[in-house]
């Protein structure tokens, strides 16, 4: 009963997000509709990739924001093409679907967004940064922060952290990171898409953090490097796991794609690598193993994994700067195109 | 005759899917347990949920604003009913008044956002600018049209021949009011002020835009928090399992609240009425 009714209601959000039919319906001549939703950190991308596609070639492409979660609840119940997601499926939550093959499209980071009038320039280190959102740092001109930041004046002011109130993928991205780097962080609060942050204030999306980080001197909270990028927020430099003190950016966000495995599900925060942003992600898009399913025809199949390749190609990949993200290592995209090899329909291969 | 069956039966269906998903939380950690815990640790595996630091939060602001209201709307409600009783500027000064009542909650949030959270934050009313006092004062705004409008409808079904009377024995106005006027309206005027606190309950956008949504329990006004209706707002879209069974029940009990405070508001005036 529960899981119906909602099934249903995530049914109804995403036709309505996607302002769009349902998947069965094709769209005149040759070509199909594919519906996806997930993920809202990639959407800039996503937009501006689908609406190419859908101008270039006979299929029709659309995408609703509705969340991470949302998205894989939604393929669950099988009324999506393909998923967005922020965090790859762990082995739990794997075992729970049909096979699934995850493609990674994009890379991004996680910066931290200051309001302080009178400094130019902040440098955080991991362990700092777990401090200030655990509320161990409170004051701006704490000693460990002047250590990082020699020769800046910083003010002696009450630190104001901002968090995400809702559940995020970018929440996700940012206590990982910092489960790696503090222990103390890991037994206390852990990473998760809800992280009960025990100071601050919090604010729905990305644009409700930066918008209280702009209005309150002596904040700081963490926000999307897309978001950061287009909106030209003042942002800190992280120190990685080498000891650099690295600024966000495309290129060191790409940088941080180190070992990858065969299905792509890592974690790339503070990679033991020069040159890399220490909290950077991938985004994927997670489809079916088998593509029967729903009623689906082998024509939307097929369709699906068209898309995908063109997600992978150099041409889009290059394209992701345009919206502030970061091209995929070429490794990730070799790794993903054998990937899709095993994509298939009723056992036959696509 | 089918369709006006429509909406009871839409009624229902909510309270009942309301009902049913909500179990699953009651069941975990017991219906009392539930209502008076302050937990809510989403860290898988550890994984506890209340309802207390919410239930309170949004408690704290609708009374908060219920008492900041009370100076405002009661002048603007006398100024119509009674003062200036049909006249022109009192018909401009309750059109204006009644205008605040259409103005989205959403521009309520960004005035907030904007132009009052720096002035709590430069008076040091408030040190992070957000909290319970700053979305208090928002929502004492936005419910003073209700308070005003209709305690000024109760000011104007005071009888005249009570007040002449009372004029004929050689009161003064302020006196008329504070003898005659107040004690005969204000069974009617107390009913309006609980219909104000039932939208204040209710209200989501403007006072997630200025609470804080921190999940802790305040301590004091001056500190953030969450109100019910915010943490569903906020936490609805990645919810799952337990965590969505405890937003629902949360919602459930907010529905609960605010049916009782409605039905307490709709017999007064009835009340008021018969008089």
């Amino acid at each position: 009963m529960k899981k119906t009714y909602l099934s249903f209601l995530a049914a109804a959000f995403a036709l309505v997000m996607t302002a769009c039919g349902g998947q069965k319906s094709t769209n005149g001549g040759d070509g199909v509709e594919l519906t996806g939703a997930g993920a809202t950190f990639p959407l800039p991308f996503y937009t501006m990739t689908f609406d190419n596609y859908s101008a270039t070639s006979p299929d029709k492409v659309s995408y609703g924001g509705i969340g991470s979660g949302g998205g894989v609840r939604n393929l669950k119940d099988g009324i999506v093409d393909f998923a967005g997601s922020d965090a790859y499926l762990t082995d739990e939550e794997m075992a729970e679907l049909k096979p699934v093959v995850h493609v990674p499209t994009c890379m991004g980071a996680v910066v931290l967004a200051y309001n302080l009038p009178d400094v130019q320039q902040l440098n955080l280190s991991g362990e700092v940064i777990a401090e200030i959102f655990s509320g161990k740092i409170t004051r701006w001109d704490d000693e460990k922060l002047k250590k990082l930041n020699e020769g800046v004046t910083l003010p002696s002011q009450d630190i104001i952290p901002v968090f995400r109130s809702d559940g995020s993928g970018t929440t996700f991205v940012f206590t990982d990171y910092l489960t790696k780097v503090s222990e103390d962080w890991k037994s206390t609060l852990g990473a998760g898409k809800t992280v009960d942050f025990p100071v601050g204030q919090a604010a729905k999306g990305n644009p409700g953090v930066a918008g209280i980080v702009r209005q309150t001197p002596g904040a700081i909270g963490y926000i999307g490097s897309e978001y950061a990028f287009a909106q030209k927020i003042p942002y800190a430099n992280v120190m990685n796991k080498k000891g650099e003190l690295i600024v966000p950016s495309t290129q060191s966000i790409s940088a941080a794609a180190g070992d990858i495995p065969q299905d792509t599900r890592c974690s790339i925060t503070d990679p033991d690598m020069s040159g890399a942003y220490p909290i950077s992600c991938f985004t994927w898009l997670i489809v079916y193993k088998d593509q029967n399913y729903s009623d689906r025809t082998k024509a939307q199949a097929q369709a699906t994994v068209n898309l995908l390749k063109y997600m992978l190609s150099p041409e889009v990949q290059k394209s992701t700067e345009i919206v502030n993200y970061a091209p995929l290592p070429q490794k990730a995209i070799d790794l993903s195109l054998e990937n899709l090899k095993q994509v298939t329909y009723n056992g036959e291969a696509l | 005759m089918l369709s006006a069956l429509v909406i009871p039966v839409i009624g229902v269906g909510i309270i009942a899917s309301l009902i049913s998903d909500s179990t699953g939380a009651f069941e975990k950690f017991g219906f009392w347990n539930f209502l008076f815990s302050d937990d809510w640790v989403t860290k898988s595996g550890s994984e506890s949920y209340g309802a207390l630091p919410f239930i309170t939060g949004t408690l704290l602001t609708t009374f908060l604003a219920l008492i900041i209201c009370i100076p405002f709307s009661l002048p603007v409600a006398l100024f119509v009913g009674e003062y200036f009783r049909g006249r022109k500027i009192a018909t401009i000064l309750s059109t204006v008044t009644d205008l605040l009542a259409g103005i989205p909650s959403i521009i309520y949030g960004l005035w907030g956002f904007y132009a009052l959270r720096p002035i709590f934050m430069h008076l040091n009313l408030s040190p992070q600018g957000s909290g319970i006092l700053t979305a208090a004062f928002v929502l004492a705004i936005m419910i003073v049209p209700y308070a005003a409008s209709l305690s000024a409808e109760f000011f104007k079904m005071v009888p005249s021949d009570l007040k002449e009377g009372a004029y004929a024995m050689g009161a003064t106005q302020a006196e008329v009011i504070r003898r005659v006027v107040f004690p005969t309206a204000g069974s009617g005027v107390f009913s309006a002020y609980i219909l104000a606190i039932g939208r204040a309950l209710g209200e989501t956008m403007a006072v997630t835009m200025l609470i804080g949504n921190t999940n802790q329990m305040p301590d004091t006004l001056r500190t953030t928090g969450n109100t019910m209706a915010s943490i569903i707002a906020n936490q609805f879209g990645e919810a799952d399992g337990l965590k969505l069974s405890s937003l629902i029940a949360i919602g459930l009990l907010l529905f609960l609240i605010t049916a009782f405070i409605n039905l307490i508001g709709k017999i007064l005036i009835r009340k008021a009425q018969h008089v």
